[in-house]
């Protein structure tokens, strides 16, 4: 074992322990980061502490939350909204931010797909970071259910009939998920224990890989440009920081971070105080009840482009039930972002608005995502089938043709503006 | 500024979204609705312009009214005890000692005339139904009588305070036979399985209402359940505006019982965050400088 000198300082105490200087230089003060970024790069940082506050607050809901259902609805909505001292606030904050994590999501996805973060070298950043949105989704769906209420209910009975789609083991895996014949105690006890235990575990696993694949590539940034690090270091470590074009992640990186958080935070204190129902659906404060079907059932709104994909086909085609297009489209939708970067055939690493073909496509593909959406919402009756037919088939038909567009795109210039 | 733009694009995109699947959507799904009417039109069989007689009308109320009815404040006691009222009429007959400050007058008066039709309750009681509501139709009084009644209802009706006390007592006389308010630790004077077998639909437990119907919805729903739900068997109870908002009031109180913190802490913690914001916006300001 090596000699150890006594310490002159605290710091020293444990630098000499834990190596705790370069250990902050490696992570914060010389972890670099592309200087020409804007606020959109901030989302990262705000999802982290979102789910800090997931995490803090889902610790206090379940010092009294009762996975049962006989007592899962009155320990949420008597004991801790209204027994418990600001209960209420830490539901909201966890209902509100399940919720608003999602928004937050799909603007980091949609600034990755905008700017090409997830090609040339940057694949495993965008692979783990939908393996985060599976996680989130799955996170929230499993929250959902544990308040008890109508839309728990109907929602998770929905949404794992879905599987009963699957063609030979349908009904089975049905039954093996839920646990039961229907929904019930054995479904709520296990969607507790994936909601409280083990998804989360696998999040923070998953948040820790996600950073790490951060490191080779660095981050992108607004133009797309590659540079040399190493040289761009040298230059801010000498002192030429103005002419730098990198910046440390601490202080440079996140005192930008802090000032968007703080903005965000006005926002998502505004939504928890006064403004939660579109993350509280009041027809979640009835108690669950396995006879009463509620008029209309709707899964919560981060789900429903989804959703549509699968709810727009209606109608039987060359003998294949509309059921399972709708599953088979569903299934594509559901894997088809992981796969982006392969199907990005151009080289270029530009913002959309740049590239000549794709930015159509980007334009196109967030509008139709925005029409699914909404029509994922309305009830599928009359025109409202039609149009979420077209939006379903127009989502399968953008995806199946960015190779092509891509293509045709690298070819018309190489080199471009 | 670049910033502001993408920030506006944004906004734009998720306030489009956000207006479809909330305000939009919601329109959709629950159209909207005929004001409530406070003054109950469509009842004309008693004409509530003459002047009642409270002595008559006491007289009236006990030879008809107290074999049933409990009138707490006029010292009369209920004949039955819960269980066997309900076993005997589906349904207890409530206590009258609210009933003349409660319910409006036109609605009162031309109740007394006709139960089913003042409740919109035809669907359910009915000759072809083979069901006869429990309280008799008085449809042969004289519309003197009737008024004089209302007249007396109205002079020995318990005056309430306007706080929590107050609306719990005017929630209790108006659909406390038959809905439970466990919240608030209140159970219906009739059991649960005999308004079933009475009514056909069980009235549920009203602690959650005020959230999962919002104020709104019952502000219509109590004044005439028919409008929002056809065919329902929640009779229209005929409430007068203050006691309505008396009976939306107490369930707020129940079912939304921190809503005055959650106001007053949303005001500070938002104050709180703005000048994080700004603090927060001078530091990154000072460390840009050295890098811009
Ligand atoms: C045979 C028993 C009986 C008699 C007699 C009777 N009632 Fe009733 N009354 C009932 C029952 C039972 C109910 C509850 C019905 C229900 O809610 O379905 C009721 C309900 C009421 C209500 C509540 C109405 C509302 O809109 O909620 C009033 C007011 C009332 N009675 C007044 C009277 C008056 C005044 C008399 C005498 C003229 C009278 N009753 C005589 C049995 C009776
Ligand atoms: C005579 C019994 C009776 C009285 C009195 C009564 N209700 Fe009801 N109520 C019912 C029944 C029965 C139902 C269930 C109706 C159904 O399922 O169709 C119901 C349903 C309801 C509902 C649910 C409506 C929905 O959207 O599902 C509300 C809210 C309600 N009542 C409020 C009230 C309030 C407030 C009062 C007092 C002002 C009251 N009720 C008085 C019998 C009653
Ligand atoms: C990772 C992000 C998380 C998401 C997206 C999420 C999502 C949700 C959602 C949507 C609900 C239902 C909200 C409601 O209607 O009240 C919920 C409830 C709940 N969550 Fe989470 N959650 C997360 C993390 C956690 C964690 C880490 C814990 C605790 C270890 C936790 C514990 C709970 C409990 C106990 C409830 C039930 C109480 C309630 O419904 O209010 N959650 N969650």
């Amino acid at each position: 074992m090596a000699e150890f000198k006594k310490a002159g300082s605290m710091l020293e105490w444990f630098d000499q322990r834990l190596g705790v200087i370069n250990f902050t230089k490696v992570m914060m003060t010389e972890y670099w980061i592309p200087k020409n970024i804007n606020f959109l790069w901030a989302m990262g940082v705000l999802l982290t502490m979102l789910f800090t506050m997931l995490l803090v607050s889902g610790i206090f809901l379940l010092m009294y939350y009762k996975p049962d259902v006989n007592m899962a609805f009155d320990s949420v909505n008597y004991t801790i909204m209204q027994e418990v001292a600001y209960g209420w606030l830490f539901r909201h904050i966890h209902a509100v931010g399940a919720s608003v994590v999602f928004l937050i999501i799909y603007i980091h996805m949609f600034t990755g797909i905008y700017y090409g973060s997830y090609k040339k070298g940057r694949e495993m950043i965008w692979i783990s970071g939908m393996l985060l949105f599976m996680l989130f989704s799955a996170e929230g769906f499993s929250g959902y259910m544990l308040p008890w209420g109508q839309m728990s209910y109907w929602a998770a009975y929905v949404i794992t009939e879905i599987f009963g789609g699957i063609p030979f083991i349908g009904d089975e895996l049905v039954v093996w998920i839920r646990g039961n014949f229907y929904v019930a105690d054995a479904t709520l006890t296990r969607f507790f224990m994936l909601h409280v235990l083990l998804i989360p575990l696998a999040i923070l696993g998953a948040i820790v890989f996600h950073f790490y694949s951060l490191r080779f590539p660095h981050v992108n940034n607004e133009k797309g440009e590659f540079f040399d690090f190493e040289a761009e270091e040298k230059k801010y470590l000498a002192g030429d920081k103005k002419g730098s074009k990198v910046i440390p992640f601490w202080p440079v990186f996140l005192s930008k971070d802090v000032f968007v958080m703080g903005v965000f935070l006005i926002f998502f204190f505004y939504l928890v105080f006064f403004h939660y129902s579109f993350a509280m659906d009041p027809i979640n404060f009835d108690k669950a009840d396995g006879l009463k079907t509620p008029a209309h059932i709707y899964p919560e709104w981060y789900f429903l482009w989804s959703y549509e994909v699968l709810r727009g086909w209606f109608f039987e085609i060359a003998g294949i039930s509309g059921k399972s297009l709708g599953l088979m489209a569903f299934g594509f939708a559901n894997v088809i972002f992981l796969l982006i970067p392969w199907l990005d055939r151009s080289p270029l690493v530009k913002p959309a608005n740049q590239r000549p073909m794709f930015k159509y496509w980007f334009w196109l593909m967030i509008a139709d995502l925005m029409v699914l959406t909404e029509f994922g919402k309305l009830p599928p009756t009359g025109p409202n089938a039609w149009v979420g037919f077209g939006a379903s088939l127009t989502f399968l038909v953008l995806f199946l043709s960015l190779p092509i567009i891509t293509k045709m795109e690298s070819k018309k210039k190489a080199g471009g503006k | 500024m670049k910033e502001f733009k993408i920030l506006a694009v944004i906004m734009a995109l998720v306030g489009i979204t956000y207006y479809g699947i909330e305000p939009y959507a919601h329109s959709v799904m629950h159209p909207e609705v005929a004001a409530a009417d406070f003054s109950f039109n469509d009842l004309h069989n008693v004409d509530t312009k003459l002047v009642g007689n409270v002595e008559n009308g006491k007289t009236l109320v006990e030879a008809n009214c107290i074999a049933c009815h409990a009138i707490d404040a006029a010292g009369h006691p209920a004949v039955m005890s819960n269980a066997d009222a309900a076993a005997s009429y589906g349904v207890v007959p409530p206590d009258l000692s609210h009933a003349g400050r409660i319910y409006d007058a036109n609605y009162l008066a031309n109740f007394i005339f006709d139960p089913v039709s003042a409740m919109h309750l035809q669907h359910k009681f009915s000759p072809d139904s083979g069901k006869t509501f429990p309280m008799p139709s008085y449809n042969w009084m004289a519309p003197q009588d009737i008024v004089d009644i209302v007249a007396y209802l109205k002079s020995v009706a318990v005056k309430v305070t306007d706080d929590k006390e107050g609306h719990k007592a005017t929630f209790e006389a108006a659909c406390g036979r038959c809905h439970n308010m466990k919240y608030a630790g209140f159970e219906a004077t009739t059991p649960v399985d005999v308004i079933k077998a009475h009514m056909g639909a069980t009235p549920p437990d009203l602690s959650q209402y005020i959230k999962s119907r919002g104020e709104h919805y019952l502000h219509s729903f109590i004044n005439d359940p028919q409008i929002l739900l056809h065919g329902t068997s929640m009779p229209r109870v005929g409430l007068n505006e203050k006691a309505q908002e008396d009976v939306i009031a107490y369930m707020e109180e129940i079912g939304d019982s921190k809503k005055a913190e959650r106001n007053s802490l949303g005001i500070w913690v938002m104050g709180y965050m703005v000048i994080f914001a700004f603090l927060a916006y001078l530091w990154k300001r000072k460390i840009w400088e050295e890098v811009h």
